[in-house]
């Protein structure tokens, strides 16, 4: 239960959330026509004759689109609809050429799923949540009106007019900025898994439409507002919160809220009226005659599954229960996909190189991932070359220190001229002396050395004062210019001194 | 020799390719043809060009001995609902005036790769929205049909193929294309001797068609004989990727397969098409077809079609709804008639363009189906509507069990004169009445001609076939077109 409340001047209120996501569905053709659908092109250029609503064009299902957003149903365990239809959604505006968005009113595409969203106690997430997800269904974006072009007409740009979209509809089980914050984090995460959206909210792969109340605790949900295309996870957490206090003011103060589409400023992080319910469109659907009910088949259906990835939820497990990684470093590695699939790489290579289980390498290969690798890189800064950073020369410098040939401060410092130069990690080891000695006769030496220099300690030692013997350790050390491997010296110690 | 513009598409075709004449011969006579037909007002724009290239580009296939196709060296018309590359489209409307698409409609260009050629763009009704050509921003097409009593009113040509009906019949084209939503293609042959056929939903190809309602709009042919239809359907007919509603089946060699034998065939006799106000003339033709059909060797069963009355306002719900949607993208912001009128804004342009854009009957269907589509209505008439049409269906499905193809009239009266029911709606759309219970179930259904009445005007019967049998209708109607010895013409008055 989220403790969440807002301090309101007659006691406390918990605020309601639910979201509506627009996720722009990764293809590299439109919803209903043939057309690109790359980012950043010129103006109208990406535009076929079925996105300019010529008279006499029709749409065409692009069935890629339709598999994506049923893998994405999949992978939030969701119902998937075998029979689903598209509606159109009529109203005029200049970005819309047909008159009407084709989108899935009655029948969706995908019916009720949910995500688990992670504890996080320092959000206030005391355990895991489930927030459930209603419905995925798919629709066509709109066009881009331009008003910065000329000082009295405004342009129309139909690039995205077409491409296809994911709205994903959460139900209203959010109680805190924090929990819409990780479910929005969680849900791209996953999309990002299944490669079904990019994600990229800053270019508005992904918005957010933002559906607010507030209640007293435990009492009937409280009239809502919908704040429009909300587009970052910090932006949503701001309108929830700016949104929330403004209803409980507005509540406090004898008024009532109004059921209304509103806007998020971003600069001043908070929100304004829109249109309200009397003003809202009546959309006219109706199921588009143009397009037959879509029906999917158990090949098709099979053939979305067995595409899918391993989640994140499933990853998580097994980095914890199978590879024997801590709870926190299982969270980090599989939060991001460039994230999880560089760790495996490398823990592949280096498993292989080591001929060993990747379990028994495993905390190795993440220490070195999570806390190593990316403290040289930073400290580098720009003098970095992340291209040198390869699965193969991380896997040798691995290689050596886990075979005592280099300790852990020479595997930094040979990491370092790899990101510089590219340079092989053996090579460098070599050239620049950057090795440990295991030599066994030339520690023996120096251990015998620094016994006959400390015959008084030696005999405090015997004497039962154990403590002394990482004296020992460290003198030797010292006098190997610190590249004595200290498995060896130990071994040498433990041995000489009985 | 006999005149060029008295033959059909088979003994154009036939008669090309034996070297009779030169398919140049047959699209210069069309030509004059159309050239001397100007106060029919039966087309839009003229392409004399385009018939005389299609034309040439056969005879030099045929001189080099290659394979000419189905429709070689026959000029027809088009209706203007057809997009044709480089020649303005404009659905009769002024919204679309000067409308020149860049591209060729999949049934248009099917019939160019068969070698036919245009002779120009079909007047009809304004979106095809009407049944009498009354509604066309171009003027009203004239019919070439008179009254035998010498009275010279203009005579309705039917709607809203009322362009296609009246070149056929005048013999200024052999054939042309139509389109049938709620019976445009049917009604208007009825009313002008010819044949119309409307395949079944999917046959023809809906792209680049200006749509009017989507889930009832077919194409199909008219010309003067049951065969021409045949060899024409076959040429526009087949499965297009670039609609989704388009049947994906082969096209059946329906000229090969013509056979008037129906022995063993069922002909059922709908007792709900015997409504009250039928004209007597209109039943008696009726009774005829039962005697021709009968002679062809078919049996002729009662069947009862139950839902039939509801079919019209079903009708009149879905088509203006879907009408209302699909004329939305004519707004004036990426093409056609932009109306702006000074300091206008955005809605505005809208509001101007479509006014000015658009004719009363338009606005008319416009605002019915926006109003059927409104929150709080919706359940009441469109849904409704939807379950009357899966009854209507579902009564012809039950029909087939008892026969194979129904006989019918097309219309309830043989063609009006222009101006009689202009002034009411309700009178002009009970015109469709025989027609729109076979639109509703996607099914084929055809126009021949089958006697002339008192006034001397042609009256047409009706066939409806079975989904995806277009073979068993073409087949009905060639048993009426042999029996029915239907040689009548409009005499030349324009």
């Amino acid at each position: 239960m989220s403790t969440y409340r807002i301090q309101g001047a007659t006691g406390e209120w918990e605020v309601v959330i639910g979201l509506e996501v627009h996720a722009q569905v990764t293809s590299n053709a439109k919803l209903f026509s043939g057309a690109s659908t790359a980012f950043g092109a010129e103006p109208n250029t990406q535009v076929s004759l079925i996105d300019a609503a010529m008279p006499g064009m029709l749409p065409v299902p692009n069935r890629e689109c339709i598999r994506q957003a049923v893998r994405t149903g999949m992978a939030i365990e969701a119902e998937i609809n075998r029979w689903s239809r598209f509606d159109r959604k009529n109203y005029f505006y200049a970005d819309l050429p047909q008159g009407y968005q084709i989108s899935q009113l009655y029948h969706p595409l995908v019916g009720e799923g949910s995500l688990t969203i992670e504890a996080d106690e320092k959000a206030g997430i005391p355990q895991d949540k489930v927030v459930g997800i209603e419905r995925i269904h798919v629709e066509q974006d709109a066009g881009k009106l331009m008003h910065d072009q000329h000082p009295t007409m405004s342009y129309v740009d139909l690039n995205r007019c077409g491409v296809a979209l994911m709205e994903i509809v959460s139900r209203p089980d959010m109680r805190s900025p924090a929990e819409a914050g990780a479910y929005l984090r969680k849900l791209r995460t996953i999309l990002r898994y299944v490669g079904s959206c990019d994600g990229n909210m800053e270019e508005g792969s992904m918005r957010a439409d933002v559906n607010v109340s507030v209640r007293r605790p435990g009492e009937e949900f409280g009239t809502r507002t919908e704040t429009k295309n909300v587009n970052s996870v910090r932006f949503v957490m701001q309108a929830i919160e700016h949104e929330a206090n403004r209803q409980v003011d507005l509540i406090e103060n004898g008024g009532t809220v109004v059921q209304e589409t509103r806007l998020f400023d971003p600069n001043s992080g908070t929100t304004r009226s829109m249109r309200s319910k009397e003003d809202a469109h009546d959309y006219r659907y109706f199921p588009d005659p143009d397009l037959l009910p879509l029906e999917l088949d158990d090949a098709f259906l099979e053939e979305c599954r067995a595409s899918l990835p391993e989640l994140p939820d499933a990853k998580r497990r097994r980095y914890v229960e199978e590879l024997g990684l801590s709870d926190y470093n299982a969270a980090v590695l599989t939060a991001e996909v460039e994230t999880f699939a560089r760790f495996e790489t490398l823990l592949a290579e280096t498993a292989k190189r080591l001929g060993k289980s990747e379990k028994d390498v495993a905390t190795q290969v993440a220490n070195w991932s999570l806390s190593v690798a990316p403290g040289v890189m930073n400290a580098l800064g720009d003098e970095a070359n992340p291209a040198h950073a390869t699965a193969g020369a991380q896997a040798a410098i691995l290689q050596m220190q886990a075979a005592g040939e280099i300790s852990g401060g020479q595997a930094k410092e040979i990491f370092e001229i790899v990101l510089k130069t590219g340079r092989a990690p053996a090579e460098i080891a070599e050239t620049e002396g950057l090795k440990q000695q295991s030599d066994t006769g030339a520690i023996q030496a120096e251990i015998d050395k620094v016994l006959a220099a400390n015959a008084d300690k030696v005999e405090e030692y015997r004497g039962g004062k154990d403590k002394l013997f990482g004296f020992f350790v460290g003198q030797t050390m010292k006098a190997m210019q610190g590249k004595a491997n200290p498995a060896v010296v130990n071994e040498l110690l433990k041995a000489k001194l009985g | 020799m006999t005149e060029l513009t008295e033959l059909g598409v088979k003994a154009i075709r036939d008669g090309v390719a034996a070297g009779d004449f030169t398919a140049l011969e047959v699209a210069e006579a069309h030509n004059a043809a159309v050239a001397a037909a100007g106060e029919l007002n039966a087309f839009i724009v003229t392409t004399p060009d385009h018939a005389l290239a299609a034309a040439e580009k056969v005879d030099s296939d045929r001189a080099a001995g290659k394979a000419l196709g189905a429709m070689a060296g026959v000029p027809i018309g088009m209706k203007d609902l057809f997009a044709t590359q480089g020649v303005q489209t404009t659905a009769a409307s002024h919204i679309l005036e000067r409308f020149t698409p860049e591209y060729e409609s999949t049934v248009s260009q099917n019939l160019w790769n068969a070698g036919a050629g245009m002779l120009g763009k079909l007047n009809l009704d304004q979106f095809a929205m009407g049944s009498s050509n009354e509604t066309s921003y171009f003027g009203n097409v004239v019919s070439p049909w008179r009254h035998k009593d010498g009275g010279n009113a203009d005579l309705a040509p039917g709607g809203s193929s009322g362009g296609s009906s009246a070149v056929v019949a005048a013999r200024i084209a052999p054939a042309a294309t139509g389109t049938d939503t709620g019976g445009s293609i049917r009604q208007p042959a009825a009313f002008t001797g010819i044949c119309g056929i409307k395949p079944t939903y999917g046959r023809c190809s809906r792209w680049g068609v200006v749509a009017f309602a989507s889930s009832l709009d077919q194409a199909g042919p008219m010309a003067r004989s049951v065969e021409d239809c045949a060899i024409m359907l076959e040429a526009m007919a087949g499965f297009d990727p670039k609609d989704s509603t388009s049947l994906d089946l082969p096209v059946p060699e329906w000229e090969a397969n013509l056979s008037a034998d129906l022995r063993g065939k069922k002909v059922g006799i709908p007792r709900e098409y015997r409504m009250e106000g039928t004209d007597p003339e209109i039943l008696e033709s009726w009774e005829r077809g039962k005697e021709w059909l009968r002679d062809a060797g078919a049996e002729v069963v009662d069947i009862s079609l139950p839902h039939t009355k509801y079919a019209l306002p079903a009708y009149y719900i879905i088509a203006p709804a879907e009408a209302s949607s699909n004329l939305a993208r004519y707004d004036g912001v990426r093409y056609g008639l932009r109306e702006l009128p000074d300091g206008a804004g955005l809605q505005d342009m809208y509001a101007a363009t479509r006014a000015e854009g658009f004719g009363d009957e338009v606005k008319r269907r416009i605002l019915i189906g926006t109003y059927v589509l409104s929150a709080g209505f919706y359940d009441a008439y469109y849904n409704q509507a939807q379950r009357v049409r899966t009854l209507i269906a579902r009564d012809f499905e039950k029909a087939w069990a008892q026969c194979d193809v129904i006989l019918a009239p097309t219309t309830p009266t043989a063609a009006f004169a222009l101006g009689d029911k202009t002034d009411d709606p309700l009178a002009m759309y009970l015109n469709d009445v025989f027609a729109v219970p076979a639109s509703l179930a996607g099914l084929p259904a055809m126009s021949v001609p089958a006697m002339l009445n008192g006034d001397g005007l042609p009256l047409g019967l009706q066939l409806i076939g079975k989904a995806f049998d277009e073979q068993g209708v073409l087949n009905a109607g060639l048993a009426i077109q042999q029996r029915a010895g239907f040689d009548a013409k409009p005499e030349k008055w324009w």
